[in-house]
């Protein structure tokens, strides 16, 4: 493996287009502060605010699904990912960083009681309503606070150790003995990994931070459909980061093939996510009951019901049809493109998903939206970018590596 | 249906059956398939075989499942009989949405199952010849058309010092054939062992 570029150089383009965009970014997030997150009218707050709240858990849980990637195809005993695996490493390093974001803004807004968000912070409403009364053992500061620390503590400790266990691949060849004991190994850290993931971005994570701004409304569904679209964004920016590493001439390894694959997951996850927004939203409108039917009345009926449909045409009907066909999902151009598309879908799902319950009466999609964005967007090529050049892009003494090489779909 | 003569190498290892080959392919001969006992990555590719159309084929099927679903009940539901469900508008697509979905895999499972037996030409009742029952466990059995050029004898000799195990000349029904191994030809009939 002598020709084999094992080191990653960040290119000066690369600094100044990340710093650019957070640039803007931090431009953006000022004037918004000042105009809007302290302003002293309740609309301008909501607005600034719910916008930070979704752009952070946006990115947290992208960040984050790479991570899971790495965890559940690790414990199916999976090859095929082990040539590029660094590149879903990088992106979890964002966890930490983006986790303590949200963190910052989530218990910002619990602490100071900004219950035009999080309508169940009120105490006097939660008392005199007993749907709101029923919901306090789960919908309350204190467990607000204490099982958001856990998340995103949790996801940053389980995936840190399983980075840290991938470093030992880089040092020295294994026999068998240590080869197996290294796959264990890596097996039980990855099951935490999973088993903390299925308990909160799996369940309870979405119904707390982002169903509970409908306080009175619930869907079962809801944390599945989370997890679905940020798991199917997290294969994007994976593929994303593959095709930009094979364009600048790293990742020998990693071949059309694999790009195969990623495409794969990109599609089946899109078809699961809209599978469970179909579930999701045909059951309510099966029932009619009007506490159901108050999440969709102003999604589908009210302003929201461009974005809406919008949504559902990029998510489903593109990757339905342009990444059905093998070659297509084999064309690095075309990968790229639906890759885009489907994080810019999602990023307007998450957008929906909470500008929707916050400003009913006027979509609020603008310049603050965007502007955070690209600081969100520069923030995670800036420290992908350090942390793929931290370490080895090859994990070369992986047991696995091998069937990784010989890959062929 | 025609009868047709072939010319027939096995070979006990992938790391000689792939030069192998290459080596048929170029001297000219003409490969009808290679029959191993699983699927050996990248052999298709070295046969030199196309892509597959089966997939488009589903495509085209299950575009049918779906307007079928989507036109047949809207027409009954819609025009036809209009049924007033539960205060719902006549046009209830959510409603409609799994049988469409059932019926769009309905029809491309099917169409594609039926395709790829035409395909294969495999249906009931349709014999297929064996040209070696280890092909079944573990040989890799290479099969070349002759055509009125080839020189069986000299092929099997080329097949041999490509690193063929055994090889042996077979007329054989190619395609359809409707009849029945007990009586049109004795299976397994010559003593298939591999000297080496």
């Amino acid at each position: 493996m002598a020709s084999i570029k094992e080191q990653f150089e960040i290119p000066g383009k690369m600094k100044t287009w990340s710093m650019a965009l957070i640039g803007i970014g931090a431009v953006a997030l000022a004037i918004g502060l000042f105009t809007k997150g302290f302003s002293s009218d309740e609309h301008e707050q909501v607005h600034f605010w719910g916008t930070l709240m979704y752009n952070t858990i946006f990115w947290t849980l992208v960040c984050n699904a790479s991570m899971f990637f790495i965890c559940v195809t690790t414990l199916a005993m999976g090859g095929w990912q082990q040539s590029f695996r660094r590149i879903p490493e990088a992106i979890s390093t964002m966890v930490p960083i983006f986790g303590t974001i949200t963190f910052a803004v989530l218990i910002y807004v619990v602490a100071s009681d900004k219950h035009h968000i999080y309508h169940w912070l009120d105490k006097e409403a939660v008392a005199k309503d007993p749907i709101l009364s029923g919901k306090k053992g789960f919908l309350n500061p204190t467990f607000f606070v204490i099982w958001t620390t856990l998340a995103i503590g949790l996801w940053s400790l389980l995936g840190y150790r399983m980075r840290q266990i991938s470093r030992e691949a880089d040092e020295a060849p294994m026999d068998q003995q240590s080869g197996a004991s290294f796959i264990w190994r890596n097996t039980v850290r990855a099951a935490l990994f999973t088993v903390w993931f299925a308990l909160t971005v799996g369940s309870t994570i979405p119904w707390l931070w982002m169903m509970s701004i409908d306080a009175h409304w619930y869907s079962t569904m809801y944390s599945w459909y989370t997890f679905a679209s940020s798991f199917v964004s997290g294969m994007s920016l994976i593929a994303l980061w593959v095709i930009y590493l094979k364009n600048k001439g790293y990742l020998e390894l990693t071949t059309q093939d694999h790009l195969h694959d990623i495409g794969k997951f990109m599609f089946a996850f899109s078809i699961f996510w809209t599978y469970l927004w179909f579930s999701q939203y045909m059951l309510i409108w099966y029932a009619n009951i009007p506490e159901e039917t108050v999440y969709f009345k102003h999604r589908v009926q009210g302003p929201y019901k461009g974005i809406f449909f919008l949504n559902l045409i990029i998510n489903f009907i593109c990757p339905l049809l342009i990444l059905m066909k093998r070659s297509a999902k084999r064309n690095y151009t075309l990968v790229t493109f639906m890759a885009v598309l489907i994080l810019f879908g999602h990023w307007i799902d998450f957008y929906q998903m909470v500008m929707g319950s916050l400003s009913k009466d006027h979509v609020t999609l603008g310049w603050l939206d965007f502007g955070i964005l690209s600081f969100f967007v520069g923030m995670m090529i800036l420290f992908v970018g350090r942390s793929l050049a931290s370490k080895p892009l090859i994990v070369k003494h992986h047991p696995f590596l091998k069937e990784s090489i010989i890959h062929q779909v | 249906m025609a009868k047709k003569k072939f010319v027939v190498g096995c070979f006990d290892d992938e790391a000689v059956l792939f030069p192998a080959v290459k080596k048929v392919r170029t001297a000219g001969y003409k490969i009808k398939d290679v029959y191993t006992p699983f699927p050996v990555h990248g052999l298709d590719h070295a046969l030199g075989m196309r892509e597959t159309s089966l997939h488009t084929a589903g495509f085209i099927y299950g575009i049918t499942g779906t307007s079928t679903a989507l036109g047949s009940i809207s027409w009954i539901l819609a025009k036809d009989w209009p049924l007033n469900f539960g205060g719902k508008p006549h046009f209830a697509l959510p409603a409609w949405i799994p049988i469409t979905f059932e019926l769009t895999v309905l029809f491309a499972a099917v169409g594609m199952v039926l395709t790829f037996c035409y395909l294969c030409q495999m249906a009931p009742f349709v014999k297929k010849h064996h040209f070696h029952a280890r092909a079944t466990d573990d040989l890799f059995v290479m099969v070349i058309e002759c055509t009125d050029k080839t020189n069986a004898e000299d092929l099997k000799g080329f097949l041999a010092s490509s690193g063929a195990v055994e090889t042996d000349i077979q007329v054989a029904e190619d395609g359809w054939w409707l009849g029945r191994y007990d009586r049109d030809e004795v299976p397994f009939q010559k003593n298939q062992t591999v000297a080496a």
